[in-house]
């Protein structure tokens, strides 16, 4: 899938909902996952039979920086009584991110699938579950007090698939941000946009004074996608993605998507982006160090772009960075609170499961207090429904509670859309993304070439 | 030496251990006669990997590229349609053209400079020697560890070079070529000087006596005694250039838009990120063929198959 494992391939965090973690770490990781790729893929880590006997289930997950908020909640649970009474226990199988997909989807075609495993929810799940290889967990959440009202309803509802719940939350939220700088705003005294006439105004006066509006990572095409997903909304409304991923194809043909293009292709005609974008990286750290050293003023970019400038440029991201919402286009039907990006990962329940209790008993941790305490410590903010009381203890409670706010206030979180639609259509989709970019495409075009992805 | 002398003992040896002189003496080639060829059995532990790791893989392949296949579950048969779209596609046409392209442009590129640097480094002073050796240290590294290096040389903000080469069309593909060439040149290189040191001195001296000069020498007497040796390098170039990907992977994951993305890259792109296996496995099929049908008639067009002495005539 271009998205997951384009983006796992870069190491890149969105997919694999990281937090803070650095370039370095991130760089390596994504070198070690091309060559494990490009000799072959590994077989599937887990040997399930030769553990703790069969009432030990598997979990897999995948393995950056947030696993030791997973990890600790598989040892919680192992000695809870929980796991007693389910006459099971939880064996945590950590994937190295890149390989994530490529590697479940290995595994789950093979004898030796995981019970409960990691995944993104919408479109990641959707070819298991038309293998009938997952657990429909809508009953359960529904009918578990402590699962239904855990967790922001939004959150719950984005993973779903049909308007069943295949998937519980279990890691912190990834909403796409405008970011900017707020030091070369104070400068030309400039304030952060709330209508797309004001942000043509912003831009005007700072290619004016020789500065780059926007960094843009575009040579990582999920970049690209952000704008798109925004600019859809904030023209149609959710609505139009929405019956996309439902499977009509023809809403591509939408005059919000095309009209979303014409937009971009005004962005790249206007240099908004400068010259070089389409050689400039998100995950080798270019695109954040443009901006954080002001070369470029403004960065749409997941949360984790807060964690990313604290690794990189911890001065920069504590006093000048500064985070608003995408501004509304005018004439457009989408609410300015309406939130695209990741609502949060998910576990998921493989149907062949050897335990089920012990499988939807784990599960239930994932909505304590006690895991929500372990992501806020580890700078991830929550999707529970209490966790706003929690977030004075984040590394960053400003920031965490712009977020948690953003986020539970949203009439409509879009997932992002390589994520919402099935590997097959996201790939396609995402190169005609890059192609109108670059320029190999008109608006038009890229409008029919969508159209004809079933 | 002369071509008859190598032939008359073997063949002599061979009558012996049939225990028929009666065989009729046909006058035989180097290279043809099957004298002092192991036994049959020791080609087993060979046979048995390369059945189950390569022909076996590839049968499989060929049998999922006539099903659709999502990775789960079973495969179901869908008969040609996979070959069908692998027709009609746009894409294709376009990867097909693009291999061809830096599969041309690496020949070029490669064999010029590194028959060209092999012939010079075929000399014995110790200078060459030394660096021969430094040429040959890019191919060491792996492929990967290459093109990451050449991703940060190549940034826009932070690199050596700061121009828009990954994102142009152009550039992208230009640096593709290049990185292949950095790479194999000294394989290639090493091969060229093997060839130009089995080149016998007295051709030289003889060309020298009637008064050629060193570029007549090298046209008349190195470049003619170096075509087998080309035809290897071109044939192991030509197949490498069809397979050729890790780079792609890494540094342009086939853009910007879809002008790198060349057949391995496609295929991979099929297979891993569509998750479609059945398709993927019809373009790895048709790669198979191709390139094994290219080196055939590589071989078959430069004679490369009979596996004559360059020195015959002499």
């Amino acid at each position: 899938m271009e998205s997951i494992s384009g983006r796992s391939n870069g190491g890149q965090p969105t997919g694999g909902g990281l937090g803070g973690r650095t370039f370095s770490r991130r760089w390596v990781l994504g070198a070690g996952a091309t060559t494990l790729l490009t000799t072959g893929l590994t077989a599937c880590g887990s040997s399930d039979g030769s553990g703790g006997g069969s009432e030990t289930i598997d979990a897999f997950t995948y393995g950056d920086d947030a696993v030791k908020v997973q990890a600790a909640a598989v040892d919680r649970f192992n000695k809870s009584a929980a796991a007693k009474s389910a006459k099971g226990k939880v064996k945590l199988v950590k994937v190295p991110g890149a390989d994530y997909t490529a590697k479940l989807r290995t595994a789950m075609g093979s004898p030796s699938a995981p019970d409960v495993f990691f995944n993104w929810g919408g479109g990641s799940i959707r070819a298991y579950q038309e293998a009938k290889q997952l657990l429909d967990l809508t009953d359960t959440i529904e009918g578990d007090p402590v699962l239904k009202n855990g967790f922001l309803p939004a959150v719950l509802a984005a993973g779903d698939l049909g308007g069943r719940h295949y998937g519980v939350p279990m890691r912190g939220m990834q909403p796409v941000i405008l970011f900017y700088n707020k030091a070369v705003f104070a400068e030309h005294k400039l304030q952060p946009p709330t209508t797309w006439d004001e942000l043509q105004g912003i831009n005007a006066k700072l290619k004016a004074a020789g500065i780059t509006p926007f960094a843009l990572g575009g040579a990582d095409t999920w970049t690209e996608l952000m704008w798109l997903e925004y600019l859809v909304d904030r023209i149609g409304g959710p609505e139009v993605f929405a019956k996309i991923q439902a499977g009509d194809s023809s809403a591509w043909g939408d005059p919000a998507v095309l009209k979303a293009a014409e937009t971009i292709k005004e962005l790249i005609d206007d240099d908004v982006f400068g010259s070089k974008f389409s050689s400039v990286s998100y995950v080798n750290g270019g695109a954040p160090a443009v901006f954080a050293k002001g070369k470029a003023a403004m960065h749409l970019m997941g949360s984790w772009e807060y964690s990313t400038q604290l690794g990189k440029f911890p001065s920069f991201a504590k006093k000048n960075l500064g985070w608003c919402a995408f501004p509304t286009v005018e004439g457009g039907t989408g609410d300015i609170r309406n939130v695209v990006g990741n609502p949060t990962n998910y576990w998921s329940v493989n149907a062949r499961t050897q335990n089920k209790d012990a499988a939807i008993a784990f599960l239930k941790d994932c909505a304590s207090q006690t895991y929500a305490k372990a992501l806020v410590a580890n700078g991830d903010i929550p999707t529970t429904a209490g966790a706003a009381e929690l977030l004075d203890a984040s590394p960053n409670p400003q920031f965490a509670k712009f977020q948690y706010e953003m986020v539970e206030k949203a009439p409509a979180f879009t997932l992002s859309w390589d994520q919402a639609l099935g590997a097959d259509i996201a790939t396609p989709m995402l190169t005609e993304i890059n192609k109108l970019f670059v320029g190999q495409s008109s608006p038009s075009e890229f409008v029919s070439a969508l159209k004809e992805l079933k | 030496m002369s071509a008859p002398s190598p032939t008359k003992a073997p063949a002599e040896d061979r009558a012996a251990e049939h225990g028929g002189p009666e065989e009729p003496r046909r006058p035989k080639g180097p290279g043809s006669s099957a004298v002092g060829r192991p036994h049959a059995a020791w080609a087993l532990p060979g046979v048995l990997f390369f059945t189950f790791f390569a022909v076996v893989p590839m049968g499989l392949a060929f049998y999922l590229s006539f099903t659709a296949w999502d990775g789960l579950g079973d495969p179901r048969p869908v008969g040609l349609d996979n070959w069908r779209k692998l027709l009609d596609d746009d894409r294709m046409v376009q990867s097909l053209w693009l291999t061809v392209l830096l599969t041309a442009a690496s020949w070029v590129f490669q064999t010029v400079i590194a028959l060209l640097l092999g012939v010079w480094a075929a000399g014995r002073q110790r200078n060459r020697a030394i660096l021969s050796a430094v040429f040959f240290v890019p191919f060491l590294l792996s492929s990967t560890a290459i093109a990451l290096l050449f991703y940060a040389l190549l940034d826009p903000n932070f690199g050596i070079i700061r121009e828009n080469i990954l994102g142009s069309s152009n550039g992208a593909f230009l640096a593709i070529v290049f990185i292949g060439a950095w790479q194999f040149i000294p394989f290639h290189t090493l091969i060229y000087q093997g060839g130009a040191r089995q080149i016998p001195e007295v051709l030289y001296q003889a060309a020298a006596i009637d008064g050629a000069g060193r570029y007549r020498q090298f046209f008349s007497i190195t470049l003619p005694q170096l075509r087998h040796t080309i035809t290897t390098s071109t044939v192991l170039l030509v197949v490498g250039s069809l397979t050729y990907f890790e780079t792609v992977l890494i540094l342009t994951k086939g853009g910007p838009g879809t002008d790198t993305a060349i057949l391995p890259y496609l295929m991979y792109e099929a297979g891993f990120k569509s998750y479609d296996f059945g398709y993927a496995s019809a373009i790895a099929s048709f790669l198979v063929l191709t390139a094994t049908g290219l080196s055939l008639v590589l071989v078959r067009l430069t004679g490369f198959g009979h596996m004559r002495s360059t020195r015959e005539g002499m």
